[in-house]
Formats: structure tokens, sequence, C-alpha cells
């Protein structure tokens, strides 16, 4: 799994990170973000639904998983 | 050079005609407390009673329903922290929707016993959650807004309400007041002059005959409930003749602003790519349109737009002080950061829209290079 370090990355950053890190995943695979900016939780199932991508949930608190679908 | 456009009405209307030269007369004449008998106690007590009477007129409600508070926002804590000590004998809980304004969440987290209810991703009530919320044993009050503040979703006030059964409603009307009809139905209602075009500082309560309402302020020597200490009344009656004025322009401005609203909402999904345009397109308040710009910081874009003399407003966390989203962004489940709001006024002509729409994509663009996308 790819993992996105945006720790310590205000809004809209880690939704720039995970932008920026889709290319170099393969259809079908996952994406995991971490980010601690809380417009993140809101931001990141958005992102998806905007960019018919699957959000794959939140594991643990600042965690996020994406399957990128297309 | 291009002349500014103040395009954050739903924020603060610029000071109506109508109010400015009100508060000029009333300066004059009310100055004097209302409540004494000689004469300029009299003169000032005239004042108070015709605002009342007008300001009830256009709610279509009693004068004696009618209070005024020292802001929007006195007048919804009031409404809130009033209308559940009213009701202490049939419960605790205040039932409201996830997008009520702020001012009504922290009334709500003040009483404690608050039980909230969502909205869809165009920001409409979940009527079926709400009517099981406030059916449940115990509830002393909901609260809904008329239409949000921030992505301007009317909501089903009609419809909540008759649900509520023996529950009142309070219903924050601020932004509709002055703009749209307000729907019937409610037991409590307040508004904000600021938002109609009207002085800052001067909040409307109403308090329907029949409802329980027991101020959450100490008392005065004075029969009638009321906000505490004296009333602002020059900036009362110019809040009562502004909205009068407003109301008798609503209609034909109503019409203008809600086709400049759809063309700025149609205008920015076609030019401006990765943009999510908030709201419900159709069944929406004339004068307010929110949008998100994927991957743009929502400060940034404020600034960018302020610097091309655009003043508007944003629900994105970079631009709160707690450094959180709206939480209206975030009941609707919609993008959150590179927020703006555009609310319009009578002020704001088609060419600030089109000078407006003509700037953003620019903007948008070059806040994305610097991004690196």
């Amino acid at each position: 799994m790819t993992v996105v370090d945006s720790r310590g990355r205000r809004c809209p950053l880690p939704i720039i990170d995970l932008a920026k890190a889709l290319p170099g995943v393969e259809v079908g695979g996952m994406i995991r973000v971490l980010a601690d900016d809380p417009a993140a939780a809101n931001d990141i199932p958005a992102w998806c639904r905007l960019k018919q991508q699957e959000y794959a949930g939140s594991p643990s608190p600042g965690v996020y998983e994406v399957r990128r679908l297309s | 050079m291009e002349a500014d456009a103040y395009l954050d009405a739903a924020s603060a209307a610029p000071l109506h005609p109508v109010a400015r030269q009100a508060l000029l007369a009333a300066l004059e004449d009310g100055w004097a407390d209302p409540d004494k008998l000689y004469t300029a106690g009299r003169r000032a007590q005239q004042l108070r009673e015709a605002a009342t009477a007008t300001v009830a007129s256009c709610l279509g409600v009693r004068p004696d329903e009618v209070t005024f508070w020292p802001s929007g926002t006195a007048a919804a804590h009031a409404a809130v922290l009033g209308g559940l000590a009213g009701r202490v004998r049939a419960g605790q809980t205040f039932v409201h929707s996830a997008i009520e304004h702020s001012a009504v969440l922290h009334a709500a987290a003040r009483h404690g016993d608050a039980a909230e209810v969502g909205v869809d991703r165009l920001g409409r009530l979940d009527l079926d959650a709400w009517a099981s919320a406030v059916t449940r044993p115990g509830v002393a009050l909901a609260g809904l807004i008329s239409a949000s503040h921030e992505v301007g979703t009317v909501q089903p006030v009609a419809a909540a309400a008759s649900l509520c059964g023996d529950v009142p409603l309070y219903v924050d009307a601020a932004q509709t007041v002055g703009h749209a009809p307000v729907p019937a139905g409610w037991s409590l209602l307040s508004a904000s002059a600021r938002k109609w075009g009207g002085p800052a500082g001067i909040g409307v309560l109403v308090v329907r005959k029949g409802t329980r309402w027991v101020s959450p302020h100490p008392g005065d020597d004075l029969h009638r409930p009321r906000a505490q200490g004296p009333l602002d009344l020059p900036a009362v009656v110019a809040a009562a003749a502004s909205l009068r004025a407003v109301q008798a322009e609503a209609g034909t401005e109503g019409v203008r602003q809600s086709k400049l609203i759809g063309r700025i909402r149609s205008t920015v999904a076609a030019t401006v790519p990765d943009v999510e345009i908030i709201g419900d397109p159709d069944d929406r308040l004339p004068h307010i349109v929110t949008f998100s710009c994927l991957y743009v910081d929502g400060e940034a874009l404020l600034h960018a737009l302020d610097r091309r003399g655009f003043a508007v407003s944003s629900g994105s966390s970079c631009t709160s002080s707690t450094l959180k989203p709206s939480h209206v962004l975030e009941a609707m489940g919609v993008l959150s950061h590179g927020n703006v709001r555009v609310s319009l006024h009578p002020g704001v002509s088609s060419a600030d829209v089109d000078r407006f729409l003509a700037a953003l994509p620019g903007i948008v663009a070059g806040l994305r290079a610097e991004a690196g996308l």
C-alpha cells in the first residue's frame, strides 16, 4: 500500500498530496493518507466523490484509506 | 481603476439609504428613556411603538409579540435559552438541525441536552430523522434555520413545524427576513437587522402568543420581557424603516439577485475546473451561493480576491479561528477547502458579477500553479 504522510500539513495540502500520489498507484490499489488536520476527515471522502475514487474508510483517527478506481 | 465589489451581504449588508435617513432623524427624537412619562420620554416611546408595529406588520405578527435585542446573536440566544426555560416541565432536550448558526449551537451547548438532526448533500433537513427526534419524550424545543446562512438552501420549515406537535419550533430567520417570506408554523423567531440593510446591533425576537418563554437573563422593573438595559432606539427605528423598505423591494430585487446567483452557479461550474457548487440549485435564497475549489487554500483565495477588490466570505478551516472547517459544509459532506461564499445586496450590479466571474478562473489557476498542480 502507498502511504502518504501529510501529518503537520494543513488542508488543502493533504488532499494535494493524495492527488499527486494517485498516478503512482495501479487501478484497484490502495493509498493510505496520514493527516492530522481536522478538515481531512471531511475533505478526503469529498475528494473521492468528486474524483470518482473509492473512500475505503478511516481505520483509526488521522488515518484514511482510498482505493484507486480509475 | 476598477470599483470594488462587496459580496458578503450575508455577513453584513451595507446600510440601506432608508436606514441612514431614519437613523439621522431618530437621533433627534429617540435619545430619551422611552419608559419615562415626561414629553421627551413619550416622544421616544412613540418611536419605539411605531418601530415595533412596523416590524410586526412586516413579519405578520402582533406588536406585543416583538422585542428588540442588542444583536441577532443575542436574540438567537434568548430564543433558545428562553424557549427551553419556558418548557422545563415538558423536558430538557433541544432538537436542532446540524446546520444551525453557531449562535444557536453555542446556546445549545450551554444548555447541554441537545439532539442534532442531519441534512442531505444539498443541505436540506432530513425530515424523517427530524420527525423521530421531535416526537421523543422530553423534547422542550425544536430549532431550525429558515435557510442556510452558508449555502443558501431553503429549509422545509412548514413541514418541520407540522411534525413538531406540541413542541414549539424556533426559527432562526436571519438570512430570510427582508429577502423572502418566512413560512408559517413557528412559535419563536429571531432575525438580525444587519442582514437586511439595517444597522448592526439590532436583533429581533418574536415569541408568538401562547408560547411559554422565560427570560434567561435577570429581570428588571419592567413588565414586558425584553433585553437587559436600554435599547438603541434610533437604531431600532432605522432597522424597522429599512425592513419595510427592503420588503417592498424584495420581489423585484429577489428576482434580479436570484438570476445573478444562477449565473454565478453556472458560470463558475463551466469556467473553473474541479469546483463543487454547493447547495440546492433551485430551492435556495435569492442572494447566496457557495462553492469550493479543489486544491485551493480558502484563506489564500479570499485574500487574492480581496486584492482584486472582491470581498467574499469562506467556510474553509484556514479562515476560522478554530482551524476547523465549517460545521455546515461538514454536515453536508461537501468539500470544505477552497471555499467561497458570495452573497448579494441591492448595490451589487450585473457588471460587478461579470468582473468577479472574469477574475475568478485566473486567480484559482494561479493558486493551483503555486501549489504545484
